[in-house]
């Protein structure tokens, strides 16, 4: 899988943030890649900068203070950072690369009927050439997601799905024009157990049938598990870890992998309490010059004051660590 | 559906029947209307009868009744100083009142909408800015004033377009542009704010990442969203007009029903009055239930 | 019911602003205040104050232009009206109408209008259901033919302008507060205080009313130039202030029939309510910022 160009490449992805108290790089020089038919985990706490990283593969950051992007992401060897507002739009955006939010209650836009939103992608990337060719598509897609009477359902509004049904509904318009990568934002964070269940194998078999690269965002390492081929674990608006699941489950090498790891809760486990990280993430108005960690980090050194380079422990198992210095 | 309309029908029979008692006891309140219909040297006998014929000598709730029931059936006596029936004389000025009032209206929209929507989009830039300043000054300035002003400018000083009366379509303009600015300035304010809430939120991210034209994410999937809360006062500033009226029509000399009313005021004309703001009561409760009608329209949430 | 502003449950704002007193300094409008402060001097210091009598006929010094233009002098600044008396002095008296109404006219329908909406945001139930009917029926009534029914019963000056503004405002304030108790009282002190055994009065002065405050305070500054401007349309149309008295609308109504040949007369007063105005709005603005961040309409 590895031999092949990858299907995205994100190469020092800088991207600033212009807030009211100062400007803040929510993301810095973050790189990672993702294939085809292969499933990338982005992992870590909120405000790590995960959902700042999709939204800068889309250039979709907020519309009020958004920021400047540096560094290169390039799909299928195309540049991205360098196409304009307009070329993002009808090239890239819903064609190549999709993206399902995080909330499915607010991801639809609950005035228009989900025809009229699910027809649409077909009709701004002319696959279609009337609309009813287009609600035709829409009522596929719909099939595709597992909703039954598809033709019927197309008429209804959002608030007359139920949670689950809407983020397969926003699946499906994601997938509509089968992008190349999909983007999933905590696709079911706001979801049910056993709906999240769902939405999983549903992404699992959708990929299994097109190959569609997916990077899924997550806190919940034990979604990751099920899901993904390979982890990157982000902190403070850097990749600090990167290696197959397998490996990054096993044998972790970042003290704040294994702090997240440990605070999963495992069926049978009798414990106390939960595992908790003590202290806060640093602000990234002014964040620390070395290991972004070390003030929350047991095995501080004096070391950890410059950041630590990736150090390769394993078979593309990378970990931004002094203590893994010796084992290169 | 149904079930709004008939909610609605109901809540506004009962607006109308409220309001039609506080105009009955307000108008009460003055005492005895019998001394401006006779001469005031006529006899006392003649005063009593007047009196007993017009229902005068009994407890005010059966007057009330009795002012209803005449109302329901059109009748709301005669008009002291046009010598005929108050309603009539109400009705045949309410069109051009009502003609007035949607001319307002649709500039009102016209003007504030775009604005609304262009300063939300270029939130900051100039037209922002002129935005804030229409909506600043629009709402410091009684419609009565900003009329005088623009015949001042538009009829006196470029003699471009006719002050007084309404003997063809041009009249309506600056009677209109009077009556629609004071609103635009709140309306303005809706929409923008409407807008920006709008256009940061997930859906529209998600329109934006399937790669919808942003024309087409503005003025179609944003701008329904940002129309609701507009639509919720719409019923409000469609009053104010009607209330602005009296006012403007005054200035303009535009011959409605706000002008008559307000002229009937001054000869104590009580059935025009009474007549007069009844029936503006009853256009603003129907035009405020036809709002409420059209907002389950545009929301799919609330339809029944 | 249907425009009550919401106020959103967001309690996490960003921004660390400039707290304190440094921070009122800082964005506080000052032209707007000074504005204010010049009005209300005006209203005090009445005819101390002006060039000349308000009311002084001179029918020989009709229709003088303002100062800067060919034929007006310093004598009359802004110029004189069709009897010849100062337009500038004439301002400064009215100021005072517009003072003085908007004085009795906030106090007024804020205490009453205030205390129909605790008691039916308080009470609930069928208090509630009728004080709320009421206030429907009476918005119902578009406010100048409220007014001007009222007219006919009441004889027309300051007093009646005074009562339909009461009349026509009320529903304003008890329909905000309404709201606004309705969301204290589901807080636990409230409720608290209330199963302590507190007497309704008292939860009303020590736990609700140090909380609508604020909200009355924004209210009422918002309030000063929608009263200036009712007063200014009841006077205009004839049905407010009455000569001698001196008001901006009724000044607007003595100069428009000489609107072709007297232009000041139209425009100086209506530049004296649109700058009181939009500085009693902009305070009211700047307010509402200060001190209900979460009700900031962006």
């Amino acid at each position: 899988m590895t031999e092949q160009a990858p299907l995205l490449s994100v190469k020092n992805l800088t991207t600033h943030l212009h807030l009211r108290r100062g400007v803040v790089r929510a993301v810095d020089g973050v790189s990672f890649e993702v294939h085809e038919g292969e499933t990338l985990g982005l992992v870590g706490e909120s405000g790590s900068g995960k959902t700042m990283t999709c939204l800068s593969i889309l250039q979709l950051l907020p519309r009020h203070g958004g920021g400047k992007l540096d560094g290169s992401i390039k799909l299928d060897g195309t540049e991205l950072l360098s196409m304009s507002e307009n070329e993002m739009a009808r090239n890239v955006r819903g064609q190549k690369v999709a993206m399902i939010s995080q909330d499915p209650m607010t991801s639809l836009n609950p005035v228009f009927s989900v025809g009229d939103q699910l027809s649409g992608p077909f009709l701004y990337h002319k696959l279609v050439r009337s609309v009813r060719e287009a609600w035709k598509r829409a009522a596929d897609g719909l099939r595709n997601v597992r909703i039954h009477s598809p033709e019927q359902r197309l008429t209804n509004y959002p608030h007359q799905f139920s949670g689950g049904m809407r983020q397969r509904v926003a699946t499906a318009m994601a997938l509509a024009c089968s992008p190349r990568l999909l983007i999933a934002d905590e696709p079911t964070t706001a979801l049910d157990v056993t709906v999240q269940v769902q939405i999983m194998s549903l992404l699992k078999n959708i990929q299994r049938d097109t190959g569609v690269g997916i990077i899924l965002i997550t806190h919940d390492l034990s979604i990751v598990a099920g899901l993904c081929h390979r982890v990157a674990v982000m902190y403070a608006g850097r990749i600090i870890e990167t290696g197959k699941v397998r490996d990054i489950y096993r044998t972790p090498g970042h003290p704040y992998t294994q702090a997240l790891l440990e605070a999963i809760p495992h069926l049978g486990e009798k414990r106390e309490q939960l595992t908790a990280i003590p202290g806060q993430p640093p602000s990234l108005l002014d964040p620390p010059k070395g290991c972004r960690f070390a003030a929350r980090c047991p095995k501080r050194m004096s070391v950890c004051d410059d950041y630590p380079p990736g150090f390769e422990v394993g078979d593309g198992h990378v970990v931004h660590c002094w203590l893994k210095a010796d084992q290169r | 559906m149904q079930r709004v309309v008939v909610k609605g029908l109901g809540n506004a029979i009962i607006s109308i029947l409220g309001a039609s008692l506080i105009i009955f006891v307000i108008s009460r309140l003055s005492g005895d209307p019998v001394s401006l219909m006779l001469p005031i040297d006529a006899p006392k006998s003649a005063i009593d009868e007047l009196r007993r014929n017009l229902g005068l000598d009994l407890p005010i709730w059966r007057q009330y009744v009795l002012f209803l029931s005449h109302a329901v059936q059109g009748d709301f006596g005669n008009s002291y100083r046009w010598q005929m029936p108050a309603l009539q004389l109400v009705l045949e000025r309410l069109p051009a009142t009502i003609g007035l009032a949607i001319a307002a209206f649709a500039f009102s929209v016209l003007l504030s909408v775009p604005l609304g929507v262009m300063s939300a989009v270029y939130r900051g830039s100039w037209i922002d800015q002129i935005g804030r300043v229409v909506a600043m000054t629009g709402q410091a300035m009684p419609s009565f004033w900003v009329g005088l002003v623009l015949i001042l400018i538009f009829a006196v000083n470029l003699n471009w377009l006719p002050a007084f009366g309404a003997e063809t379509p041009v009249h309506v303009i600056l009677p209109a542009i009077s009556l629609g600015w004071y609103p635009v300035a709140a309306q303005t304010r809706i929409i923008r704010s409407g807008m920006l809430e709008v256009l940061d939120s997930d859906y529209i991210r998600m329109g934006r990442a399937v790669g919808t034209p942003e024309r087409l994410l503005i003025w179609k999937y944003a701008f329904r969203n940002a129309l609701l809360p507009l639509v919720t006062i719409m019923g409000v500033y469609f009053a104010g007009m009607l209330s602005g009226a009296f006012v403007v029509e005054t200035v303009f000399a535009w011959p409605g029903l706000g002008r008559t009313v307000v002229e009937a005021v001054f000869a104590r004309d009580y059935p025009v009055v009474q007549a007069g703001v009844l029936v503006t009561s009853i256009v603003f409760i129907l035009s405020n239930l036809l709002v409420d009608l059209s907002y389950s329209l545009i929301d799919p949430r609330i339809r029944l | 019911m249907s425009v009550v502003p919401t106020v959103t449950a967001q309690s996490n704002s960003a921004d660390a602003r400039p707290s304190g007193p440094r921070r009122l300094l800082l964005g506080a409008p000052w032209i707007p205040l000074t504005v204010l402060a010049l009005v209300l001097v005006a209203a005090i210091g009445g005819d101390s104050l002006s060039p000349r009598d308000p009311s002084g006929l001179d029918l020989g010094a009709a229709f003088h232009p303002p100062f800067w233009r060919a034929g007006g002098s310093t004598e009359h600044l802004l110029g004189t009206d069709n009897l010849g008396r100062d337009v500038f002095s004439r301002i400064i008296a009215g100021a005072r109408v517009s003072v003085i109404v908007s004085f009795y006219a906030i106090i007024l329908s804020g205490t009453l209008g205030t205390l129909l909406g605790i008691v039916a945001g308080y009470f609930g139930g069928w208090v509630d259901a009728t004080i709320v009917r009421i206030a429907e029926i009476k918005m119902s009534i578009p406010s100048l033919a409220l007014a001007l029914i009222l007219s006919v019963s009441l004889d027309p000056g300051l007093t009646t302008v005074v009562i339909v503004i009461v009349f026509t405002y009320w529903t304003w304030y008890a329909r905000i507060i309404r709201s606004e108790i309705l969301s204290l009282k589901e807080r636990d002190y409230v409720a608290f205080a209330k199963v302590a055994g507190c007497s309704a009065p008292t939860i009303f002065v020590r736990h609700l009313l140090p909380n609508i405050f604020n909200t009355l305070l924004v209210l009422a500054t918002l309030q000063i130039g929608q009263v200036i401007i009712f007063e200014a349309s009841l006077s205009f149309l004839g049905l407010g202030i009455q000569s001698p008295d001196v008001s901006w609308g009724l000044m607007l109504a003595d100069a428009r029939q000489y609107i072709t040949y007297a232009w000041w007369g139209i425009t100086m007063p209506g530049i004296a309510i649109l700058l009181t105005c939009l500085s009693a709005n902009l305070v009211g603005d700047w307010l509402r910022d200060l001190l209900d961040p979460q009700r900031r309409q962006l």
